[in-house]
């Protein structure tokens, strides 16, 4: 089906709600299949069992930055293409991103407290998430003070390819400026370092947690058509409703 | 005189004819660099330590103070509309616009710094440092605040949405100014390499600011 038939809410929300059973199991299953694995993983032998935490915290830093780059293509979608459904899936997609970068940062940080003796440490890749969390509070504060969802989500999409812009140039100060944490090691030149035995059960997890965002995207954006189809029909009965000289 | 020249010279007349533009903004400055020692305590060699940090600190929240009254005044009046309407490109009467602001508040806070720096007890040579990063920095500064002021124009009391909005973006800003300006204190590093990345910065900033900022317009106001 071409992206174009999407852009009617009824059919939309009709292949929404055929789906939706489908990705809820999907997700159930693949989280227990990652569990299961995450469970059955080695200890790492300095850090102990404290480094299954990666199997719940690495998934979560990879959709925090995957949905930013989602919303950068919706927000291409409601200023170049002008597609109705885009400005509802940026819109669905901003508190989603956000609780899955807290969910990165508050792992983290407890995976920090018996590893580097601290709840937080203002280390290159802690601050860089901490910038795009207090980013993602930015486009939601946004979408929140503009009145209108159409104006709203013609603003938040200029935040966000902004933002979109200026993430890499953060993430690179943010490395220049200090760096503690271990470098990237699953995805880099000359191969993955991280031993198969943890990197198939963290690739379940990450295969979950996408799955789980799928599911809670593509409820908060059946949640926000029907909120906006609530707010017409109250702005139909108030311009109708007797004494308002209409 | 051409359009573009007659907006430039008006923000200009405007600034400093108005109260409660540049004036305002160095004093907010003072008060902020006179606040921080309250709030450290009276050690002069850790002030001296941090000051080019306290320095970009107020000049950062000083620009960011002014920034709220840069388009949301001719929202008001209806100039905005005329601008909007007007045969001069957008991106150009943005970028004039926020090149008299920056003309008007951001240079006035460069020149104080030396000044200031005396409070910190940090000596002529580094201030100046500071002065010129400041300088150089304080551009982007603006037009990285463009977009936020393009973005809540409409908004009622939207200055403190774009304070919200702007600040995390002025993140490598502030590293590359205060790294810059520390060289002159401390760092084995030299000068230029934190200094050409905050010319970088600014340069980034002016174009990705002047188009945005008239995107939102456009887009904020059809």
């Amino acid at each position: 089906m071409p992206l174009i038939d999407l852009a009617n809410p009824t059919r939309f929300l009709a292949l929404a709600a055929r789906l939706m059973p489908w990705l809820i199991g999907a997700t159930v299953l693949a989280f227990a299949a990652g569990l299961y694995l995450a469970a059955g993983a080695p200890d790492d032998y300095q850090q102990g069992a404290t480094a299954k935490i990666m199997f719940i915290h690495v998934p979560a830093a990879w959709l925090a930055m995957g949905c930013w780059a989602l919303m950068s293509v919706t927000a291409l979608g409601t200023l170049v293409w002008r597609h109705p459904l885009a400005d509802v899936a940026a819109k669905a997609a901003a508190p989603v991103g956000a609780a899955f970068t807290f969910l990165c940062l508050v792992t983290g940080s407890l995976w920090g407290r018996p590893m580097w003796g601290t709840y937080w440490v203002w280390d290159a890749r802690l601050t860089s998430v901490f910038v795009l969390f207090l980013m993602y509070l930015g486009v939601i504060a946004l979408w929140r003070t503009v009145e209108d969802p159409a104006r709203a989500g013609r603003a938040a999409a200029i935040l966000t390819l902004v933002g979109a812009i200026n993430l890499p140039i953060i993430k690179f100060s943010v490395d220049w400026w200090n760096t503690l944490h271990q470098p990237a090691s699953v995805l880099r030149l000359g191969g993955t370092a991280i031993h198969p035995t943890l990197l198939y059960p963290l690739l379940v997890m990450a295969l979950a947690y996408a799955l789980f965002f799928l599911t809670l995207h593509l409820a908060a954006m059946r949640n926000e058509i029907l909120r906006r189809r609530v707010r017409s029909l109250m702005l139909m009965q108030a311009q109708s409703a007797p004494g308002s000289g209409a | 005189m051409s359009p573009l020249a007659a907006l430039f010279l008006r923000e200009l007349r405007l600034a400093v004819r108005l109260g409660g533009g540049a004036g305002i903004g160095v004093l907010f400055f003072l008060i902020v660099v006179a606040l921080i020692p309250f709030a450290i305590g009276p050690d002069l060699a850790l002030l001296a330590r941090i000051g080019p940090a306290i320095l970009w600190l107020g000049a950062l929240l000083a620009s960011l103070l002014t920034l709220d009254r840069l388009l949301a005044a001719d929202a008001e009046d209806g100039s905005l509309d005329l601008i909007l309407t007007g045969r001069t490109p957008l991106e150009l009467a943005v970028a004039a616009k926020a090149l008299a602001h920056w003309l008007t508040t951001g240079v006035p806070l460069a020149v104080a710094t030396p000044l200031f720096g005396l409070l910190l007890n940090l000596e002529f040579r580094i201030s100046a440092v500071v002065a010129v990063t400041l300088l150089v920095g304080t551009p982007a500064l603006t037009f990285i605040g463009l977009i936020g002021a393009a973005l809540s124009v409409t908004i009622r009391r939207g200055g403190l949405l774009l304070a919200v909005l702007v600040l995390p973006l002025t993140v490598p800003v502030l590293i590359f100014g205060v790294a810059a300006a520390n060289t002159a204190v401390v760092g084995p590093l030299p000068f230029g390499t934190p200094f050409t990345i905050l010319c970088a910065l600014t340069l980034v900033s002016l174009v990705v600011g002047t188009f945005a900022s008239a995107a939102a317009l456009r887009h904020g106001l059809e």
